[in-house]
């Protein structure tokens, strides 16, 4: 359709139906532009005028170099780099096997394994439970507490996986087997490539999980070496946090030096805090725009049927 | 099925196949069992006098103590409190974000140039992918008593006289819980919709438009009962989470000051298993909570079945 086809009241409905959707996306991305310009702004000027609403008012790039100059910073996105990735590549391989079999219409004993779905979907054993276990693995406090738990995507993803895979015509399957082709060869050459896009979106959605993911660290480990940045985030967002409303219920009781003092304190944490947000969702920003076009596989449209 | 293809579904049931099949299969189900099927052992612990020095095979040793764990939780006052704000968070928050959500979704559909479709659906699902950690964060700054935005604005419009400390404010709590989840996931919660509302027949709506029905005639009598069967299953499946609270929003915006209205039974479950160590308690408090959400989850699905002849199973 040409747009000279729509009568005026159809050009008027766009016009206010643009409007709306703009203000939505101003709400919905303005949070994010706040902690941006924020960051960057230098921590005397936020103290005096207050946060700065819509532009950087006195540029300094201090909170930054801070953080990016903390060795635990450091250590924290090493960790939560390498576990990301570990995790990201493994469970998506262990989950996609996993699901290719039970795609399967040859498999036998089907019904051991939605017998091991069905439950694991439904029923929960609780963090205690994990805390125990984890325990008695060795896996508490280790850096492995990050990757074996998370090795197997869920049953929800098998679900997904399932839907994909068996939109792949039975015929081909047959013409590979005909030829000789090995399960396993079938899985790798003829259905990974064919499942790309969906593979893509899990693996993303996988990599996201892991990448914002603080319990594990909180519930399952105690040593400040093995935080992950998302961790370490919240721990400064925690102690701002307290320190600012610490600040706020005083005022007004008394002007002394001392919470003049933990004002301007407060104040220096709020950009370099703010610097820690805005570095560590970075990377899931690049990302973003690449990812995109794959996320509508990775939901359960037409997955989970009444 | 002909003799052929009959033949050729024979070829995968040879032992060389079933072996890989299964042997494919394997870590995974390792896995399920190690990680999903034995911490079930683990609900035990809540008819247990459980020590944290017993171990794992303690599970089964440890003294039976009957109900004494389900009675510690609800003579605890803290316990209907937390069940109210549980509850309160959840229910007010569905029952807005729900018809919202779909509100959007229509309005996305609606729009023609498929440009500005895109950078809306682009722009609105960014901040899903956001952890908690950061958008709360983000939250708390922006709610700051001391120069943060929103009370710059409310003093200047002289809907604050003062600056309010939002985040020492119980009052405000599910509040800032409800509106800063629908700002973060409302343009992703869309998706689901956006996708129902492709696949309704387009037929439907040419015939409609022969007939001269309106907008939102269409997007009422067509578009809606379209998307039914989505709208059915995202339904219940907030009526059987009712209970579980999104314990990565509420942690990271909890704090001392709030806690009256903040506390809800995931934190409560941390706060008594993790720190405390009260093993038996918080095990008890996951029971009494998966056996709620089991029958919230059957009886929301046994009304959509009868109500709309459609439900999750």
């Amino acid at each position: 359709m040409h747009s000279t086809l729509y009568s005026k009241h159809e050009k008027h409905f766009q016009a206010f139906l643009c409007l709306i959707l703009f203000l939505v996306m101003l709400v919905t991305v303005y949070p994010m532009w706040y902690s941006f310009i924020n960051s960057l702004d230098s921590a005397k000027d936020i103290a005096q005028n207050g946060y700065t609403p819509l532009f950087i008012r006195d540029f300094t790039f201090e909170s930054w170099a801070t953080v990016l100059n903390d060795p635990e910073i450091i250590r924290a996105f090493l960790t939560t780099l390498g576990r990301t990735v570990a995790v990201t590549i493994l469970q998506t391989l262990i989950t996609a096997m996993f699901a290719y079999g039970f795609s399967r219409p040859n498999l036998r004993a089907r019904r051991i394994y939605s017998t091991l779905g069905f439950l694991s979907m439904y029923l929960n054993g609780g963090v205690i439970a994990y805390f125990i276990l984890f325990n008695t693995m060795g896996l508490y406090d280790n850096f492995l507490v990050y990757i074996i738990p998370c090795l197997f995507g869920g049953f929800y993803n098998v679900i997904i996986y399932n839907a994909n895979f068996k939109s792949i015509p039975e015929s081909l399957f047959e013409s590979a087997k005909m030829d000789g082709a090995s399960e396993v060869r079938i899985f790798f050459q003829i259905v990974m490539p064919l499942s790309r896009p969906v593979i893509t979106a899990l693996g993303i959605f996988t990599a996201v999980g892991m990448w914002n993911d603080y319990t594990q660290t909180l519930y399952y480990t105690r040593s400040s070496e093995l935080q992950t940045l998302s961790y370490y985030t919240l721990s400064l967002s925690k102690s701002a946090q307290s320190a600012a409303n610490l600040a706020s219920t005083m005022t007004g009781t008394s002007a002394s030096s001392v919470i003049t003092a933990m004002a301007d304190a407060s104040s220096n944490y709020k950009t370099i805090e703010l610097a820690c947000m805005v570095i560590s969702a970075i990377p899931l920003i690049v990302m973003y725009p690449f990812a995109q076009k794959y996320f509508e596989k990775g939901v359960m449209v037409g997955s989970v049927k009444g | 099925m002909s003799k052929k293809q009959k033949k050729n579904y024979r070829l995968g049931y040879d032992a060389a196949s079933q072996v890989q099949l299964h042997g494919m299969m394997f870590p995974g189900a390792v896995l399920v069992v190690l990680f999903n099927i034995i911490p079930l052992f683990g609900l035990i612990l809540a008819f247990k006098n459980y020590k944290v020095t017993d171990g794992i095979m303690g599970i089964f040793t440890s003294p039976w103590y009957g109900f004494q764990n389900f009675k510690i939780i609800f003579s605890n006052h803290d316990f209907s409190r937390m069940l109210v704000n549980t509850l309160g968070i959840n229910l007010i928050g569905q029952l807005i974000t729900i018809p919202l959500t779909i509100f959007l979704a229509l309005l996305i559909n609606e729009v023609r140039a498929a440009r500005f479709k895109a950078a809306v659906q682009t722009v609105t699902y960014m901040p899903h992918f956001v952890s908690w950690v950061v958008f709360g964060g983000i939250v708390i700054n922006l709610l700051d008593a001391d120069g943060g935005v929103i009370n710059n604005i409310l003093t200047s419009l002289h809907i604050l006289e003062e600056p309010k400390v939002f985040m020492a404010d119980p009052n405000s709590f599910w509040a800032i819980a409800i509106v800063s989840n629908i700002v973060k996931e409302i343009g992703w919660g869309t998706i689901l919709y956006t996708a129902a509302i492709a696949g309704v027949d387009q037929e439907l709506y040419e015939a409609a438009e022969i007939d001269g029905a309106k907008r939102w005639r269409k997007m009422w009598y067509i578009t809606l009962p379209g998307i039914k069967g989505t709208i059915v299953i995202m339904l219940i499946f907030a009526v059987a989470g009712i209970l579980n609270n999104n314990f990565d929003q509420i942690y990271v915006l909890q704090n001392a000051f709030n806690m009256e209205r903040s506390e809800v039974i995931d934190t409560y479950i941390y706060k008594v298993g993790l720190q405390q160590l009260q093993f038996g308690v918080a095990a008890a408090i996951n029971i009494f909570k998966s056996v709620l959400a089991l029958i919230l989850l059957l009886s929301a699905n046994k009304i959509s079945n009868k109500l709309t002849d459609s439900g999750l199973f």
